[in-house]
């Protein structure tokens, strides 16, 4: 146990205590003394506790190559943050990437998404992985009592799952073993500079640093205008069903259907542009997202749904990343996805070291808000 | 062990209801809920939870908490205190979770 003390000025301020900005605070453990992260209280957007647990490759980075290698990238440094994690804090993330499915219900949808793969992977700045097409039975081979309907799966062997929350509740535990302050209902209202060292007003005291870091989620576009970062954003809503404890399964994930590894079953994936509207589900996508995966596996009709939600997606326009240090106000770091699971352990391991060098790499130059200067918003 | 209030006992019928628990015969009051039938039965535990497999009884008795979970007639995880009991109701204890038939 670190004995955590409070500076007059932290060498690194986060801002967010989600996904995103955990993952990062803890990465800078090494690199930093000082480090808060500053957080708003239990009623909060928090896509870190809606989200669907999946480090997933497959479908990520249509229009974006450079996306698509940073996720895999990521998705090869998972099992050193997991080891870390456990080693550090006792729990157990239960990462699993024995591979990943996209059930193909009919053969139009087959046709389509071979098609979409072969387009996805043949973009420039992408990282070649390995993929098949499996038809009905090579897919039931994975997964038992597959229903009829399923024409085929897009298989990858490098997709997976973590449990979502035991993500979060870890990387928490590390900032208590690592000296990290964790200051929540310190939502930041504002951010100013003085003399190369930044003064946050919270809902509770001013906080002092030398560096800050966005991860506040939806608020980035609002915090990012006070650092000279214009980042158009779009939150996405998503639904998702939670059905009962049963034994395990369905060992290999589908995109929009997994059994975790305490036993629960997820199914999700929907996608629906309801502004900030998280706080109601609706029964017809509910109800599409149940039949699909009845469908999918028709043994699901006995289990019970036992909890529903809508969560927003993080998203910035276009729907990728966005990694840069602002040019007005150096030292202010902005990190903003979609997928805060996945990215996790690039966020750790790769982005938090060269916050605290100063300088991000060249290789998240695709990342900047630069690409949003020309577009309409 | 529970006992019953005085005043529960005399508004219940005295009329019995038999069930089996794990293969043994409970004699139970008509009107009771499966999970005070247990209670009053003397037995605290009715499932073991599904990820570390440790014992659990009913706690709310009001349909929220979920550890009152007992296989009735072969139909797992049902609730035992939102379940009146019928005669001839054959309860077994929920070790787990639940299988699914593949």
């Amino acid at each position: 146990m670190v004995s955590a003390t409070t500076p007059a000025v932290f060498d690194v301020v986060v801002i967010g205590g989600g996904l995103v900005g955990s993952a990062i605070a803890y990465g800078l453990r090494d690199s930093a003394e000082h480090v808060a992260v500053l957080d708003e209280g239990d009623v909060a957007l928090r896509a870190s506790r809606g989200n669907f647990g999946l480090v997933w490759v497959q479908s990520k980075g249509m229009g974006m190559g450079d996306y698509g290698r940073w996720t895999l990238g990521s998705t090869r440094l998972w099992p050193r943050l997991a080891a870390q994690l456990l080693e550090l804090t006792g729990v157990d993330v239960a990462l699993e990437q024995n591979g990943g499915m996209i059930p193909l219900l009919g053969d139009l949808e087959v046709e389509a998404r071979v098609a979409w793969m072969q387009r996805l992977l043949a973009q420039p700045g992408m990282a070649p992985y390995p993929w098949k097409l499996l038809d009905h039975h090579e897919a039931a081979e994975l997964v038992p009592g597959l229903g009829p309907e399923v024409t085929g799966a897009i298989w990858t062997p490098v997709d997976g799952t973590v449990n979502p929350l035991k993500l979060l509740r870890a990387l928490h535990i590390a900032f208590d073993r690592t000296g990290i302050r964790y200051l929540p209902h310190h939502g930041v209202q504002s951010i100013a500079q003085r003399g190369g060292e930044f003064v946050l007003a919270t809902a509770k005291a001013k906080v002092r640093a030398r560096k800050i870091v966005l991860a506040s989620g939806l608020h980035n576009q609002v915090l990012g205008e006070q650092v000279g970062l214009h980042l158009p954003m779009a939150p996405q809503r998503g639904q998702i069903l939670v059905l009962e404890r049963t034994r395990r399964l369905l060992t290999t994930p589908f995109v929009t259907l997994r059994q975790n590894d305490e036993g629960s079953w997820l199914i999700g994936d929907s996608q629906e542009d309801a502004g900030y509207a998280d706080d109601v589900v609706t029964l017809p996508v509910l109800a599409t997202l149940a039949d699909r995966a009845v469908r999918t596996l028709p043994a699901l009709k006995e289990v019970r749904v036992v909890r529903s939600w809508s969560a927003l997606r993080v998203r910035a326009q276009d729907g990728f990343p966005v990694y840069e240090q602002s040019a007005t106000h150096p030292g202010a770091f902005i990190a903003t996805c979609h997928s805060g699971v996945t990215l996790a352990a690039a966020h750790a391991l790769r982005l938090a070291p060269m916050i605290g060098e100063g300088v991000l790499a060249r290789e998240l130059d695709p990342f900047s808000t630069r690409r949003f200067h020309v577009q309409k918003t | 062990m529970f006992r019953r209030l005085d005043a529960a006992a005399t508004e219940l019928s005295a009329r019995t209801v038999r069930v089996t628990v794990d293969g043994a015969v409970l004699a139970c009051r008509e009107g009771d809920s499966l999970a005070a039938a247990l209670l009053a039965g003397g037995s605290n535990a009715c499932r073991d939870t599904a990820v570390s497999g440790s014992p659990r009884g009913p706690f709310c008795m009001m349909g929220v908490c979920y550890d009152c979970l007992v296989t009735i007639d072969g139909r797992a995880n049902q609730q035992a205190c939102m379940t009146p009991v019928r005669e001839g109701m054959v309860v077994g204890r929920q070790s787990g979770a639940r299988e699914v038939a593949a």
